[in-house]
């Protein structure tokens, strides 16, 4: 009798530590998994802000002003536009000055060159 | 009683001899108050323990809301037109508040605020007073970093719109309570915000969350929105508008970009605009967004749509030959006159010099009922479907209704009102071989399924005498662009104003581009311009050339006309008013 007694005291104690240690883990457990959504949560904001700030820095005014004034280009005009592979009426060149009117280049290398020589 | 000295000594009441039963019964007692302690304790922890579990989950439970996060409004490539990010409010208690005037003055130069608004917003008799909500996130880590006892933050978002005004009329804007006021932002707000969740967890004395208790619910993002527009083509758009309204003084303007295949609009632009970043002093004539809300008398924008008619009855071919002579018609008391007088014109060229006389001539021999409901498949007198809060159906009136003048006044635009969008998706019909198509403002990949209104072989027809009008010899040479043919016709009509026409007009210009396989329609129209021109021809055509050229470039059309130099004549043929 009192050996089974002890048996079943040994066997509470035991659970009851067991008990407190799987608790213990699980809420560890829970602290990393809240700290991960956390991260999540982080990255998602991050990756929205990211977005955001390249299309802000990508602009089209921010672009057309930098590249008129800073680079002082022009805009494109047909005039000055060589249109390649395109329908019959298409293939007209108006020159640039200084250059006269090259025939339609066949190889993407004479085209650059043509470019080239403006 | 023998021994007085030892009864001293010894209590009497230990000495004497009590009855048993006493000592048993405080026993009983006892056991029996344990017995009930124990039954009471069983009773509580088995049988009815709901109300204790629900006082100690109150103590150490809470419920905590999760936002959800507001959907993301992106244009067709995918560049975001508006997003939410973190912000801070900073808020006080104000009888909490100890700072010395150096800690106020920084935290007032921080929030850019004037030190006085500072001190009269401590001063308010409250307990949550808010200092200033919506402050970017490196603002408040510096305003944390100042550690002044009683200022708060709290967590909420921000709504940035990187494209700012150019798109401001498009995507609209929220309220600092992140709920849409205007645009997209208004008429998508059940789909971009979502629905915020909530879970029940446990905290420990310290506040930190150590278990969560019962099911949640997760929260839903809000779904992100794709527009139609492409902020390319409404940059250019924009800017043009931006240019010809200064150039021309003018009091506003719009203009609109439609993709003839999708009826994808793709570019949408107002002026006068304001920046929805910073709407500090914003008016209502900023936020008009007049192409869709905005009606007005289309003028001879309309003349298409009565010379489709009249070729639809029959009773005309484009070679036929109406002599407008002597530039004048009488149409019971009132007058219609022309600009020139041309004597004999052919349908084709009556619509090229947009002549007034001509036009009604045609108009008149159809009956009121065939022109109304014609005018009614063309979408005219009812809110185009866009999705867009505020969209005006324009004003045709009942055919019964009409008077003959009223009749012949409204074939060329007049005693009819529209909107700018209106018109430019009627203008479907001539870029479309006939169809009239609906419109939309969310991307769309199927090409549109379009209605039929008019013939092909009218369509054409008409297609081709608006490729005459704005050519050398039409009333809009300035429209032409190098290396594209274009179609369009202009409109320049007075503004009515407390029931009378006043000298202010409203110089307008709708067309397409290619004209041999139209790819887009631009309608573009300026509200009183002041600087000495006002004619469609002259205000608006060089703005729709403008626009037309730098979009089909933009979107890589090949030409269909040679790089010819444009043939502008020495004196434009005026249109008739």
């Amino acid at each position: 009798m009192a050996k089974l007694t002890a048996l079943l005291i040994g066997m509470l104690l035991t659970c009851s530590l067991l008990l407190v240690t799987s608790q213990h883990r699980a809420r560890k457990a829970f602290i990393e998994l809240e700290r991960a959504q956390s991260t999540a949560r982080k990255y998602e904001v991050e990756w929205n802000r990211l977005q955001f700030e390249q299309t802000r820095l990508a602009k089209h005014s921010l672009i057309d002003a930098a590249a008129r004034r800073d680079l002082k280009m022009q805009p494109v005009s047909p005039e000055r536009t060589l249109y390649v592979g395109a329908p019959a009426p298409a293939v007209s060149i108006t020159p640039a000055p200084a250059a006269s009117a090259p025939a339609l280049p066949a190889s993407p290398a004479q085209i650059a060159a043509a470019r080239g020589a403006r | 009683m023998a021994r007085p000295v030892r009864l001293t000594r010894r209590n009497a009441l230990l000495t004497t001899k009590l009855p048993a039963w006493r000592s048993r019964f405080v026993l009983g007692l006892l056991a029996a108050s344990f017995v009930a302690l124990a039954l009471r304790a069983f009773w509580l922890q088995t049988w009815t323990n709901d109300y204790l579990q629900r006082q100690g989950e109150a103590r150490y439970g809470r419920t905590l809301e999760i936002p959800a996060n507001r959907g993301k409004i992106v244009d067709r490539t995918g560049a975001v037109l508006a997003t939410s990010l973190p912000a801070k409010a900073i808020w006080a208690d104000p009888d909490d508040v100890v700072a010395t005037r150096d800690e106020l003055s920084s935290l007032a130069k921080l929030l850019g605020m004037e030190q006085r608004d500072l001190d009269r917003k401590l001063a308010a008799e409250k307990n949550y007073v808010y200092i200033k909500r919506q402050v970017e996130a490196d603002v408040a880590a510096r305003i944390a970093a100042l550690g002044i006892t009683g200022i708060h933050l709290r967590d909420e978002r921000k709504r940035h719109y990187p494209e700012g005004e150019s798109v401001a009329h498009i995507v609209g804007f929220t309220s600092v309570e992140d709920v849409g006021q205007e645009g997209f932002e208004l008429s998508q707000q059940q789909r971009l915000a979502g629905h915020p969740g909530s879970r029940r967890v446990i905290k420990d004395n310290l506040g930190r969350v150590i278990e969560e208790v019962g099911s949640g619910r997760e929260p839903q993002s809000g779904d992100d929105l794709a527009l139609s527009v492409d902020t390319r083509i409404q940059f250019l758009a924009f800017n043009a508008l931006r240019d010809t309204v200064r150039e021309h003084r003018a009091k506003a303007g719009g203009a609109v970009v439609i993709d003839v295949k999708t009826g994808e609009v793709l570019a949408l632009a107002n002026w006068p605009t304001y920046d929805p970043n910073n709407r500090a002093q914003l008016t209502g004539a900023q936020l008009r967004n007049r192409v869709i809300t905005d009606t007005y008398e289309p003028g001879s924008t309309m003349k298409p749509f009565s010379i489709a008619f009249a070729l639809e009855s029959g009773r005309f071919k484009p070679s036929s030959v109406i002599d407008t002579a002597p530039g004048r018609l009488t149409i019971g008391s009132a007058t219609i006159g022309d600009a020139h007088t041309y004597g004999p014109l052919t349908v084709e060229q009556v619509l090229q010099k947009s002549s007034n006389v001509g036009t009604v001539k045609m108009a008149l021999t159809l009956p009121a009922q065939k022109m109304w409901e014609g005018f009614t498949l063309l979408g005219f007198g009812q809110p185009p479907q866009l999705g867009f809060p505020g969209a005006v159906a324009g004003r045709v009136r009942p055919h019964k209704t009409w008077k003959p003048i009223e009749q012949a006044t409204m074939a060329y635009g007049h005693g009819i009102s529209v909107s700018l969008i209106q018109i430019a998706r009627a203008y479907s019909v001539f870029a479309r071989d006939g169809e009239l198509i609906p419109l939309t403002m969310l991307r769309s990949e199927s090409p549109a399924i379009g209605v039929p209104v008019f013939k092909p072989e009218t369509a054409l027809a008409v297609r081709k005498m608006l490729e005459m009008a704005a050519g050398p010899q039409g009333t809009a040479p300035l429209a032409q662009i190098s290396g594209y043919r274009v179609g369009g016709k202009t409109g320049t009509a007075h503004k009515q104003e407390n029931g009378a026409y006043q000298n202010k007009y409203i110089a307008s210009f709708v067309g397409f581009a290619p004209a041999s396989n139209p790819r887009i329609i631009v309608a573009v129209m300026i509200d009183e311009p002041t600087g000495g021109k006002y004619y469609g021809g002259q205000v608006a055509a060089p703005m729709f050339a403008r626009i037309t050229g730098e979009t089909l470039r933009a979107l890589r059309v090949p030409p269909d006309a040679p790089f010819a130099t444009l043939i502008q004549p020495a004196e434009p043929v005026r249109e008739s008013l």
